[in-house]
Parts: C-alpha cells; sequence; structure tokens
C-alpha cells in the first residue's frame, strides 16, 4: 500500500544548516500491515511519518501510496502523535468529531460511530467532559478515537504512548492491538520502547541516527491475537536481543 | 474548612480595611490634620455623598470614554495580532512600529492628541486606546502562537484550510491569552480616559478631582478617586466574567 523508495530529506535549519534527517529508506508497506519504526533519538523517525502524510516533501526519491505519488496531504490518514493535543474547550465527543468536521464531513452524522468508539476504547460515561478532567491515558484514548473515526485506511502514530507511564502503556498497546483486530487498518507505528515494537508490529523496521537510515527491516513471527504472555514466548525475547544488538553495536561503532 | 476559608478570605482583609480607616479618622482628629492635606474618611464620605447625583454624570463620562478606547483596542488590537502571526513580512514591519508606539509615554502624547482632535471625547478614547491596545496585541499573538504544532499538522493532514484552522483551531486556544490582555488593558484604558481628562476637559471624574484639587477640596477628589476604582474593579470584573462564560472550560474541574 505504500511504498518509499530511496526517500530522503535534507532540511535546513534556521541558522542555516543543512540536516539531513533522512536519508534512503526503502520501506514497502503492505495493506493492513502493522509496522513498527524503531531506533534512538534523532533518527528520522517523525519525519518520516510527515514524509509519508504528504506535510512535507521529501528531497529524494518518491513515495507512493496506492500507487499515487505523495506530494500534499490526502486525508486519508488518521494522526496520533506523543501529546494528546485535545482541545480543551470541547467536551470529549466533540473532540472526537474534530477529524470528520476538520475533513469537511457532517459531524452529525458521525455521532453514533463516535459513541461507539468511545465504548471501544472503554470511555463511555465521558462523553460530555473536557480533557482536563482525563487521565493522560484516557486522553490518548480519545486522540485514538479522533484519528479513527473517519475510518483512514492509514494510520499514522508517533510515540504515542510515549507520554504515559510503564504500567498504562503496556495496557494501551494491548488496547490498540484489540481496536486493531476489530478495525484493521495499515498503521506506522514510531516508537522508542523495543518490547513495544515487538509486541505490536508485524514488521520491525529499525532506524540509525543521524542521518536516518534502515539499519533492518525484521520480520516478527510471533503468533496473534497478542497478549501479555506473548512477552514470554522464547521468539519475543530473540526478537529483542536483535534489534537492541543492531541498535547499540551501531551506537558502538561511532 | 469552609469557616476557614471564610475567615481567611473575608475576614482578615476587612477586618485590616476598617482598622487602617478607624487609625486614620483617629489620626486626623487627634492630630488636627488640615482637611486640605488629608481629609478624614468620614468626611470623604459625607462629600462623596453629597455629590452623588453630580457624579453619576461625570462617572457615565468616564465610563463611556473607558469602553471605547477598551473597545477600539480590541477592534485594532486582535486583528493586528492575527497579522503579526500569520505574515513574517508584517510582523518585522508593524513589530517595531507598535514596540515604539508602546515605549511613547501616553501622557506625553496626551496634549498634542487634544491638541489636534479637539476638547471632546474622542481625544479621551484615543488615549485610552493607545494605553490599552499594547497588551491586547502581544497577548493575542502569544495567544495565537502557542497552538501546537501537532495540531498544526493535524488540521493540515485533514486538508482544512487555513481559515478553518484558524476558527476552530487557533483562534480558540488564543481565548485564554486574549482575555489575560483584554483583563490588563480595561484597567488601563481607565488610567487613559482620567489621563485625557486630566489634559483638557470640563467633564469626568478625573476632570472632577483636577478642579477639586484647585479649590483645595481634597474631599472630593478622593471621593472621585475611590469612585474611579471602583469603577475599575467593577469593568474587570465584568471582563473577568464574560471569560468565564465564553471559557468555561478553564474552570478548575472541582470548582464551584
Amino acid at each position: 500500500m505504500i511504498r518509499l523508495d530511496a526517500v530522503g530529506k535534507t532540511y535546513r535549519t534556521r541558522r542555516g544548516d543543512l540536516v539531513r534527517a533522512v536519508e534512503d529508506v526503502t520501506l514497502h508497506v503492505q495493506n493492513n500491515e502493522f509496522v513498527t519504526l524503531v531506533g534512538p533519538s534523532g533518527c528520522g523517525k517523525s519525519t518520516l511519518l510527515k514524509l509519508v502524510a504528504g506535510l512535507t516533501p521529501a528531497t529524494r526519491g518518491t513515495i507512493t501510496i496506492r500507487d499515487e505519488p505523495v506530494r500534499e496531504p490526502f486525508g486519508d490518514v488518521g494522526f496520533v502523535f506523543q501529546q494528546p493535543v485535545l482541545l480543551p474547550w470541547r467536551s470529549v465527543l466533540d473532540n472526537v468529531l474534530f477529524s470528520v468536521e476538520m475533513l469537511g464531513l457532517e459531524p452529525r452524522q458521525y455521532r453514533k460511530q463516535a459513541l461507539d468508539l468511545l465504548e471501544l476504547t472503554g470511555l463511555s460515561g465521558f462523553e460530555t467532559k473536557y480533557p482536563r478532567e482525563l487521565s493522560g491515558g484516557m486522553q490518548q484514548r480519545v486522540a485514538i478515537c479522533r484519528a479513527l473515526l473517519p475510518d483512514p485506511s492509514l494510520l499514522l502514530m508517533d510515540e504515542p504512548f510515549g507520554a504515559l507511564d510503564a504500567m498504562t502503556r503496556e495496557e494501551m498497546s494491548l488496547e490498540l492491538l484489540r481496536i486493531w483486530e476489530e478495525r484493521r487498518k495499515t498503521i506506522l507505528f514510531v516508537t522508542h520502547s523495543i518490547p513495544e515494537a515487538i509486541l505490536l508490529a508485524d514488521r520491525v523496521v529499525v532506524m540509525t541516527p543521524r542521518p536516518g537510515r534502515v539499519a533492518r527491516i525484521l520480520d516478527v513471527h510471533l503468533p496473534r491475537p497478542r497478549t501479555i504472555e506473548t512477552e514470554f514466548d522464547p521468539r519475543f525475547k530473540a526478537a529483542s536481543d536483535e534489534v537492541r544488538a543492531l541498535i547499540f553495536t551501531r551506537r558502538a561503532e561511532r | 474548612m469552609i469557616r476557614r476559608r471564610v475567615v481567611g478570605e473575608w475576614l482578615v482583609p476587612a477586618v485590616t480595611l476598617v482598622g487602617a480607616l478607624l487609625v486614620w479618622e483617629a489620626a486626623t482628629r487627634v492630630f488636627h490634620v488640615p482637611r486640605f492635606v488629608m481629609p478624614a474618611p468620614s468626611a470623604i464620605v459625607v462629600e462623596g455623598w453629597d455629590w452623588r447625583y453630580r457624579f453619576l454624570g461625570h462617572a457615565w463620562v468616564t465610563l463611556y470614554e473607558t469602553l471605547g478606547g477598551f473597545a477600539l483596542s480590541i477592534a485594532v488590537g486582535v486583528p493586528l495580532a492575527v497579522l503579526i502571526v500569520y505574515s513574517p513580512v508584517l510582523r518585522s514591519a508593524l513589530y517595531p512600529l507598535i514596540v515604539l508606539a508602546q515605549s511613547v509615554p501616553k501622557i506625553a502624547i496626551a496634549p498634542v492628541l487634544l491638541l489636534v482632535l479637539g476638547y471632546g471625547a474622542i481625544p479621551k478614547v484615543v488615549v485610552a486606546f493607545l494605553v490599552a491596545f499594547f497588551p491586547v496585541v502581544v497577548d493575542t499573538a502569544t495567544g495565537l502562537a502557542a497552538t501546537p504544532p501537532e495540531l498544526l499538522d493535524l488540521s493540515r493532514s485533514y486538508r482544512a484550510s487555513a481559515f478553518k484552522t484558524f476558527v476552530k483551531v487557533r483562534l480558540p486556544m488564543a481565548m485564554p491569552f486574549m482575555f489575560a490582555g483584554a483583563k490588563v488593558a480595561i484597567t488601563l484604558a481607565v488610567i487613559g480616559a482620567v489621563v485625557g481628562e486630566f489634559v483638557g476637559s470640563d467633564k469626568g471624574l478625573g476632570y472632577v478631582i483636577l478642579s477639586a484639587t484647585s479649590y483645595w477640596k481634597t474631599e472630593l477628589a478622593f471621593s472621585s478617586m475611590i469612585l474611579l476604582s471602583l469603577m475599575a474593579i467593577l469593568l474587570f470584573g465584568a471582563v473577568s466574567l464574560v471569560e468565564r462564560l465564553v471559557c468555561p472550560w478553564l474552570a478548575p474541574a472541582g470548582d464551584e
């Protein structure tokens, strides 16, 4: 579904320095595939998501989605960031409806679906609350509902659980998998956490820092649906050792 | 708990205020302080009460000059802030001018304005506006720039127009900042109107203060001053009230 071929992005900082954020990234993502991007800070993972969303143009290479070259934002995408970035003046329900509103659709026709999504994520009864009345994990659930409501075929998640505490984080990962089992989508998921990357993914893309390149793409052969027990599977340990080795040996070389 | 709060928030300041007034009253009587130097609180109240009908007219004049200047500062300040935030060219063109306008002492401009604009309410409105518009511009611009970049990316990824993003995201996001600016602006507008009246007028509370002091009627000047403070407090409260109505999400959870 998504094809990145030899994609590079160089941008100029305010001081005029050229920064190579990503270089020579080639990645083909299947329909409904769950791909995680893992790597140290500053390896251009977030830039890659912006490139795929058409928010910023690539300086080299080509990006296509369903054989259409990406030149500008195309709408059929849901974004979830590290911070929930909800609108503080809107109720939970109206925050979920924000996405369809910005897409120029009629929010009233999505009310029912929005309520279903809130139920799916365990937020029933919070529809009329303001975001500040919710915990961090619940706010991030609202952000996920907002991204899912227009039913995009592509979900871009930029360290969505990075600001949550470890326990909530694990819970949210499993919940995301449960949602994904129910509503299949192509997901590109950026994370710092190696276990998270493996637990979620069909394939893990390990990246190197500055400029961000693909070190290796690993297939994760763990059965689905995955649960807490998946982490005790020897194959899980093997995969995480492999990722860890890729990240840390490279760092030692520098 | 509740009783302790009442004591802390109301009783202690009230007792302090009443105590200070009593000390003041006693001091003027014991030391036979001349009325024109420092009138007793009771004399100020009596004089103010005698003037109550005449005060109504003067207070009204100062009120509409203040509100006119305040309204103008919002009407000019907010669009100016929008231009500054959206256009880097206009930002570099306008910002120095705005800062320059702010650094000129308004009291120094007031006589010139009166010379140019004449004697009526207009120069007072303009002085009030000049004093009040700076915080409006700065706070609105800060608020508009405070939208998280992720939200702007999100809007763009949905192909929403810049105008839609402005109306649905950036403007409401800036609201709390704009109200912070408006609260400063309304109190400054009162000062601006009074400064305008000082320079040349025949009505308004500023005029009453000025003419009262030239006739040695210090207690009248004091009562006019108190009235002005009350007006400023009420106007500030009114802006705060509007803020709570417009931005109900700002009230902390569990409050009220």
